[in-house]
């Protein structure tokens, strides 16, 4: 700053004050510390629902507490997943869609988030199609929000379950190589990602074209590599995380698709490159012939099903974390 | 008719007749009666005003602001923007056309002056180049200049078409009167509502470049020297087209600019958590940017500070960040924050604030007797403490919208006393903050 005394009003840069306590909007602002508990949650949540005996005890951490699910965009993993997460713990759920409420009559999202509060929501999950979107929401509630994707931002849930995805195949994420292939620039799973695999020490490489990965994209946190070549990438990697290419954000970009598919589709042949323990994960949904071939989504490295299980007991960890459960 | 009015005690800054100096000022209906060394003025039946340990300047002239009437009554008024106005120090203000509707005939033009709309400060109107500001027809600008029209420009609808633009110089050239282009390809920038930065990659924004910036004003640049017309660059905010300008001054070519106190001061990183008071069009941007503006302020290439003083309801502001309508209030925390970025930090003297405030932007529109203080001269006077603590405090603010990034923040350098055609418009209140 050039200048001493004026300095922004303290709210304004850092963004955790003036929300709810228990929010998650992002990973950015998250410590390895609180991630680290969030996992251990997760870990004891997933071996209870594995056996029968204390699935029956599960559902009373959160009996009778409300979630409500505000969904703004299309979803189907994050939206039925946080659903039984809740579920499972015995929590009420109500789901909001834009095209089924008060949105499609012209209704701010500060005062749907008013009326989801006033009717007794006690945590609000909400998916976005635009940046920022659950921190202003957070900034006006009362009650905890959880980010479950806000535009091309974040998407912290995804990148828990990734990483306890991981953590599930790898000894640690710690000098792990992880190989981000695909569109970069649109999607808020790979900044999540990113956030989060940066702050355990994790080897982060982002391959890509320049349309869908700019080169800004190393900015996001230190140590950050960018690859143009995918055989190349594909030596030293230990988790190959592919992305789909959202053609609904393409408008306006020069990208060949075909050129695309021949130069980042993860194919066999390419796979074979990659150490044969390397884990091929895919956050979804998938367009197979697209970013990936079906042999290779379906086959014997893939953790993709497995992403998605993980999804369940992740964020029940999350939702308690929100509704102040210590287990 | 109001008594004389005799400023005794004061220090004079009136950089057109080159006075740095201990001067008292008499003005007589409406004019600037007599200017002479303290104590030479003999004390007659005047109203006094005691401006000791006070600058006394030439009234500030903001070249840049929107004051949304006719149309958008509900962010800001005639009344209440000049209001803001003459809080901020400003004598004169001219406003943009992009009203509802836009301001592209003589009737508008005239209708905006009218006594009935209640302005305190002068108010001189920017017409719109083209027809509705679409960028295809041009306007009449031989009577809307006679209407009052002091420039023309399609402020946030830039003129992209060569052609449109190389005419509207023409015409503009014929009148001694300035195109004003707000630089932006927006070809380049849809869906954009940030800086183009690590930033907006880290927020998952879209970002407008430099580019889309520097691009037009090259063009432009190129097109005043093919017409010999006056391109004025409004709010500028990029290193690379703060260079062209610089060049194209060098080589003669009529071209000026402006810049925002916000674009010398912010970064596009104090967006935040995608606080909308942060959004405004050009965004702010990179550090070095920032620095460039400074030097430009400095070296004399920037001729002039405007606020784009662009008010938005609070309804429309608490919106996502790529929703929310662009833009900031500015007028009454523009002087305070050059006294403080440029006087305090930069060391720039009072005399190049007050030419950047006042002299500069009365010639650049063809303000005619104002932003002096020669005998004659239209009695509008800004006398300011450069040295006054105070808090700014949106709230307070007499603005009809409180959209700023500045709330809470703490100056040196405080607006004492607003005089317009020799009326004390405002005084500070020296219990108030």
């Amino acid at each position: 700053m050039p200048i001493s005394s004026p300095k922004p009003a303290a709210r304004k840069s850092n963004p955790s004050i003036g929300v709810p306590f228990g929010s998650l909007l992002d990973i950015e602002h998250l410590t390895a510390k609180e991630i680290s508990v969030i996992f251990e949650n997760a870990s004891r949540f997933h071996s209870r629902l594995a056996k029968n005996s204390s699935r029956q005890q599960l559902t009373k951490v959160l009996a009778g507490r409300r979630v409500a699910l505000l969904f703004y965009e299309a979803s189907t993993r994050t939206r039925v997943s946080f659903e039984f997460a809740a579920k499972n713990l015995g929590a009420v759920t109500t789901v909001v869609t834009a095209a089924a409420s008060s949105i499609e009559k012209g209704e701010s999202l500060v005062d749907t988030g008013y009326t989801i509060q006033a009717t007794g929501a006690e945590v609000v999950v909400m998916r976005h199609p635009s940046s920022g979107a659950a921190q202003l929401l957070a900034q006006h509630l009362h009650v905890p929000v959880i980010n479950a994707g806000d535009g091309m931002h974040e998407h912290p849930t995804q990148a828990l379950l990734d990483a306890y995805t991981m953590l599930r195949h790898k000894k640690s994420l710690r000098g792990l190589n992880v190989l981000i292939v695909g569109d970069i620039f649109h999607s808020r799973v790979a900044r999540s990602n990113i956030q989060l695999l940066s702050k355990f020490g994790a080897h982060v490489t982002l391959c890509g074209p320049p349309e869908l990965l700019p080169a800004l994209a190393s900015s996001l946190a230190p140590g950050i590599e960018i690859q143009r070549n995918l055989e190349n990438a594909l030596v030293t990697a230990d988790v190959i995380m592919m992305l789909r290419v959202q053609k609904e954000r393409l408008e306006g970009l020069n990208l060949n698709i075909a050129d695309y598919v021949a130069n980042y589709q993860l194919t066999p042949d390419r796979m074979r490159l990659a150490p044969r323990d390397a884990v091929i994960m895919h956050p979804g949904p998938m367009i197979r012939g697209m970013e990936i071939t079906a042999e290779v989504a379906d086959g014997p490295q893939s953790a993709i099903v497995e992403q998605v299980a993980n999804g369940v007991p992740v964020r029940m960890a999350v939702l308690t974390r929100a509704l102040g459960i210590k287990k | 008719m109001t008594r004389p009015l005799l400023i005794r005690g004061g220090h004079l800054i009136d950089p057109p007749n080159n006075i740095d100096a201990s001067m008292d000022i008499l003005l007589r209906d409406g004019r600037v009666a007599e200017v002479a060394a303290p104590g030479k003025i003999p004390a007659k039946d005047f109203e006094i005003f005691d401006a000791k340990g006070l600058i006394v300047s030439p009234g500030l002239i903001d070249i840049h602001v929107h004051l949304r009437q006719p149309g958008q009554e509900y962010k800001e008024t005639i009344a209440t923007g000049t209001a803001a106005a003459a809080a901020g120090g400003f004598t004169s203000v001219c406003c943009m056309p992009n009203t509802v509707p836009v301001n592209d005939t003589p009737e508008i033009t005239a209708w905006m002056q009218s006594a009935e709309r209640g302005a305190i400060v002068n108010v001189f109107p920017i017409a719109a180049a083209t027809a509705g500001s679409m960028g295809v027809r041009l306007t009449d600008f031989t009577a809307l200049k006679n209407a009052g029209a002091v420039g023309f420009t399609d402020d946030g609808k830039p003129i992209l078409h060569d052609d449109i633009m190389r005419a509207s110089l023409q015409a503009a050239a014929k009148l001694s009167v300035p195109v004003i282009q707000h630089a932006e390809d927006t070809r380049l920038t849809g869906g954009c509502s940030m800086n183009l930065g690590p930033t907006s990659f880290r927020l998952g924004l879209r970002g407008m470049s430099i580019e889309a910036e520097s691009g037009i004003v090259e063009r432009d640049i190129r097109l005043a020297q093919e017409t010999g017309g006056h391109i004025h660059v409004a709010h500028l905010s990029t290193a690379k087209a703060l260079d062209a300008v610089r060049r194209a001054k060098r080589d003669g070519i009529h071209v000026t600019c402006e810049v925002t106190p916000h674009h010398f001061t912010l970064l596009d990183e104090h967006v935040g958590a995608y606080d909308t008071n942060f959004k405004m069009n050009p965004p702010l941007r990179a550090a070095s940017d920032r620095e460039a503006m400074l030097e430009g302020l400095l070296d004399g290439t920037i001729d002039a500070i405007a606020t784009d003083h662009a008010p938005h309801a609070l309804h429309e502001k608490e919106q996502e960040f790529d929703r929310a309508p662009m833009g900031i209030t500015g007028l009454e925390t523009a002087l305070a924050i050059t006294l403080q970025v440029l006087h305090h930090h930069r060391k720039a003297p009072l005399k190049r604030v007050i030419e950047l405030m006042s002299a500069t932007p009365a010639r650049l529109v063809g303000l005619k007797d104002r932003g002096t203080l020669s005998r004659g001269a239209h009695a509008d006077i800004t006398i300011f403490d450069p040295k006054k603590k105070w808090k700014f405090e949106a709230q307070t603010s007499r603005s009809k919208s409180k959209n700023t990034p500045f709330d809470g923040w703490e100056f040196t350098g405080a607006v004492v006393a607003t005089i317009v055609s020799g009326k004390l418009v405002y005084r500070r209140d020296s219990t108030h903050r």
